[in-house]
């Protein structure tokens, strides 16, 4: 395998890694408001991406690297020529995490509303907007000799590509649901399964058609693989869904979404950007890449840190592997006094909990020793002193 | 307009504002992990209570640097096409590797720090937000040393086949003189910019004598950090300042407006008249300190603006060379004015607070030095970097790529105008956004008297975590 080849699979890999882990994401953001009832659920959906979203996001930043920096022409064709629906990506990914992040740091339910709202969208359009990329990238768009790309923002939304990103919006909203079922308990987990039975469907039917035309339209060997893998690994996490078994459905949809992007690079391969216009016009792996020297360095600090990378951001997914039950998401304050979260700022006591808990439904579970806490204790909550 | 000046502007819009938010990010989270660490040490609950009240700060502005990152890394391949295909084989790397190194680093473990806190061991916890500011600092050096790349571009040969830049030695690259002293600039201005912020949160609440026991203590350790911090940037600056001197000599005479050669050079504070040098109304004069800023010697010779587009048409052809003289002038006069006001309201306060003194709210200059003290670094970071992006042009590789070939040649005007449009003003609701926020929190308090009447029945009231 040529260095180039070794850095394509790279790249492809990162975008598997994108996809898997910001796929269910953006799957919680979309399902925001069909999951999440009220704002104290919406709350708790929250949660079960909080302490990861970031480290998720990271993959999209470094193949955007890596892009840049193995095939500095890709990189310069792709992002000058999708300018526009790159701009909408941007957009919509700063709102998103702004809506993450600020949501909480304020009380005012009317705040809460409208970064929620924030989220649902800003999650959607992205979810969305890859797809539309990706199909476009796969299929050709209009290159010259020059390397340019020589259509507009409307030359993107043709069928094939709009139908990319009905799969990835589908797909990655199924894996959000089924990332749900995972995390939740009771009465939201019930939902989220409801959510993953209906959407599930639609996602295979979207998926499949998607992938038979993209093997009719540039795959080959290995891509065709690919491609029934993936709709393998979609329906057997339908079943496993109805079945009510949640982990095996997570690695059905998880290794969909993995297959279904290395369908979509293998049938790229050996062109990472091929030309509408010209076959001769293509950019490939060979002609938009870096020098080999360039190349060999960036392979030596793939191979040095990945394994690091990889321990660290595994540790946290076990650190966090506990589901968030309505205890979680309540400061240590409003707790039964059985909780853990006694923290210094923690003013003695509060008879609210148990108020509280009634009042929020059955998603709320009292379980102790599960929850965020002391720092929730920095700001507590609705106090009676 | 251009596409060529709707994508600067753009650029430099994008770049400022994001850069307001990048040394707090740093230097916060060395500062919360120094309060942590002194927590976990010691036990005192005051330290535990700043700690989480500046780590609330901290994440807030977290938050909207990450976000506009993401924009930093898009735009040059979608507005500068042509400087992405030439440079992406030696500026990619720092890039890529900053993603990979120090990217993963901060985001995960700010997750694990912001949700950690019963979770892991209390000394893992600490290493969690001590590994956050060492992926801060980590990335702060790789975007720096591909920015270094562009003022003085080494390790590098010209491909005479595909007119590109291709890498011959990461290590010049990364061991760029010009890459070393500008960390050192930013992460002293870093700890400029979050002790600023921490003197004037505590002085509000000082002032209104309240939370006394948790941010005296802070308020101590802002107006050290600025101290130190002012008299680093100072340092490193002179450094990079003689550096600069030898590799963009164009620079510093745009920067003092030196039209002509002078052996030794003075430094004009202030110039009334017209900056192209032809006439000078009025000006206060330090003589030989240009001279000093530049060789280090009082005695040095400084080569003016003429001598040296001279030289350059000599090297490079016919051409323009002088960048917008105004601005370079005015530019580094502000980042170096606001930087030592910092230091003197630092060395104020510490006289004020000697041995457990706190100045009475009569004192009402102080308090309120110590609360406007918050957007000197800002401004002077954001002048420091508007000189060294301005005063490089028509540049973006020195002397190697000019910024007017950089642009991407397929986008248009129209385009570049929306999304300069929309970036713009999305970035002015969020400053609306975040500045509220910042200031709702830091009135707060550490020990949080609760919002008023805000609570709705059974919603959970967070702020740290979510």
């Amino acid at each position: 395998m040529s260095l180039q080849d070794l850095w394509f699979t790279l790249i492809a890999v990162l975008w598997c890694g994108y996809f898997l882990l910001e796929g269910f994401d953006f799957g919680v953001g979309v399902l925001l408001h069909v999951v999440g009832r009220t704002q104290t659920e919406r709350g708790i959906l929250l949660r079960a991406i909080g302490p990861v979203w970031d480290g998720n996001e990271v993959w999209l930043l470094v193949a955007g690297g890596a892009t840049f920096a193995a095939f500095p022409l890709w990189y310069a064709t792709l992002f000058s020529g999708f300018y526009l629906a790159l701009l909408l990506i941007l957009v919509a990914l700063i709102v998103r995490v702004l809506a993450i992040e600020y949501r909480n740091k304020e009380l005012d339910p009317l705040w809460r509303m409208r970064w929620d709202l924030a989220h649902t969208i800003s999650a959607a359009v992205p979810a969305l907007l890859w797809g539309v990329a990706f199909a476009n990238i796969v299929h050709g768009v209009p290159i010259d000799a020059a390397h340019h790309y020589t259509g507009s923002f409307f030359t993107l939304l043709n069928p094939y590509a709009l139908l990319g990103g009905l799969v990835t919006l589908s797909v990655f909203t199924l894996h959000g649901a089924v990332f749900l079922t995972l995390k939740t308990t009771d009465e939201l987990r019930e939902r989220a399964r409801a959510v993953a039975v209906r959407v599930g469907p639609v996602a295979a039917v979207l998926a499949v058609v998607f992938l038979v035309w993209t093997q009719a339209d540039t795959g080959h060997g290995a891509s065709a693989v690919f491609a029934v893998l993936a709709a393998v690994a979609l329906v057997g996490g339908l079943v496993a869904t109805l079945r009510g078994r949640d982990g095996w459905a997570f690695v059905g949809t998880g290794t969909a979404i993995v297959a279904a992007t290395a369908t979509l690079f293998s049938a790229l391969h050996p062109d990472v950007m091929p030309s509408s216009t010209s076959a001769a016009y293509s950019l490939t792996v060979a002609n938009a890449s870096s020098s080999h020297y360039t190349l060999t360095v960036m392979s030596w600090v793939a191979v040095a840190f990945t394994p690091v990378v990889l321990l660290y951001q595994g540790w946290t997914y076990w650190v966090f592997r506990a589901r968030i039950t309505g205890d979680a998401v309540l400061p240590a304050i409003l707790r039964p006094k059985a909780g853990s979260g006694a923290g210094p700022d923690d003013h003695g006591g509060s008879s609210a909990g148990s108020d509280v808990a009634a009042a929020t439904g059955s998603g709320i579970a009292p379980t102790t020793g599960s929850g965020v806490a002391p720092g929730a204790a920095a700001q507590p909550g609705p106090t009676t002193a | 307009m251009n596409a060529l000046l709707l994508a600067r502007w753009q650029f430099g819009i994008t770049t400022v504002y994001h850069f307001l938010f990048v040394p707090l990010t740093i230097g916060l989270a060395f500062l919360t992990a120094g309060l942590q660490t002194a927590w976990v040490r010691t036990g005192k609950d005051h330290y535990l209570r700043s700690t989480k009240f500046f780590g609330k700060l901290f994440l807030i502005n977290f938050a909207l640097g990450v976000a506009t990152g993401i924009v930093q890394e898009f735009q040059f391949g979608m507005a500068w096409s042509e400087y992405s295909r030439f440079v992406g084989d030696v500026f990619g790397a720092p890039l890529a590797i900053e993603g990979l190194l120090a990217f993963f680093l901060e985001s995960t473990f700010l997750g694990l720090w912001i949700f950690g806190w019963d979770r892991l061991p209390k000394r893992v916890h600490l290493a969690c937000i001590w590994l956050v500011g060492i992926g801060t600092a980590l990335s702060a050096y790789f975007i720096l040393a591909a920015n270094a790349w562009m003022q003085h571009p080494v390790g590098f040969a010209l491909d005479p086949a595909t007119h590109t830049a291709r890498l011959t030695s990461i290590w010049a690259v990364l061991g760029n003189s010009t890459a070393v002293v500008s960390f050192a600039h930013t992460i002293a201005g870093a700890f400029l910019a979050a002790g600023t912020l921490m003197i004037a949160v505590s002085a509000w609440h000082l002032r209104r004598r309240q939370n006394a026991e948790t941010l005296r203590p802070t308020l101590r350790l802002g107006l050290a950090t600025v101290l130190v911090a002012c008299l680093a940037t100072a340092v490193t600056g002179d450094v990079d300042g003689k550096i600069m001197t030898g590799q963009q000599p164009m620079k510093m005479a745009a920067a003092e407006a030196l039209y002509h050669t002078s052996q030794p050079a003075s430094f004009s504070l202030f110039t009334i008249g017209s900056l192209d040098g032809k006439s000078e109304v009025w000006s206060v004069r330090v003589p030989g300190v240009l001279s000093f800023l530049a060789t280090g010697s009082f005695h040095g010779k400084v080569e003016g603006v003429d001598d040296v587009r001279a030289a350059e048409v000599a090297e490079y052809g016919p051409g323009t060379y002088t960048p917008v003289i105004s601005v370079t002038y005015w530019s580094f006069r502000l980042m170096i004015g606001f930087g030592v006001l910092a230091g003197l309201v630092a060395v104020l306060g510490l006289w004020l607070t000697r041995r457990g003194r706190t100045p009475g709210p009569e004192r009402r200059w102080f308090w309120r030095a110590a609360l406007w003290s918050v957007v000197l670094s800002p401004l002077a970071a954001s002048f420091g970097w508007i000189f060294t992006e301005m005063g490089r042009q028509p540049w973006s590789v020195f002397g190697v790529l000019a910024t007017k070939e950089s642009v991407s040649p397929t986008v248009g005007a129209a385009t570049v105008a929306t999304s300069l449009i929309v970036l713009t003003a999305l970035y002015g609701l969020l400053a609306v956004i975040e500045v509220g926020l910042m200031l709702r929190t830091a009135r707060r308090g550490p020990d949080g008297p609760e919002l008023p009447g805000s609570a709705v029945e059974g919603e959970p009231h967070l702020g740290f975590a979510y």
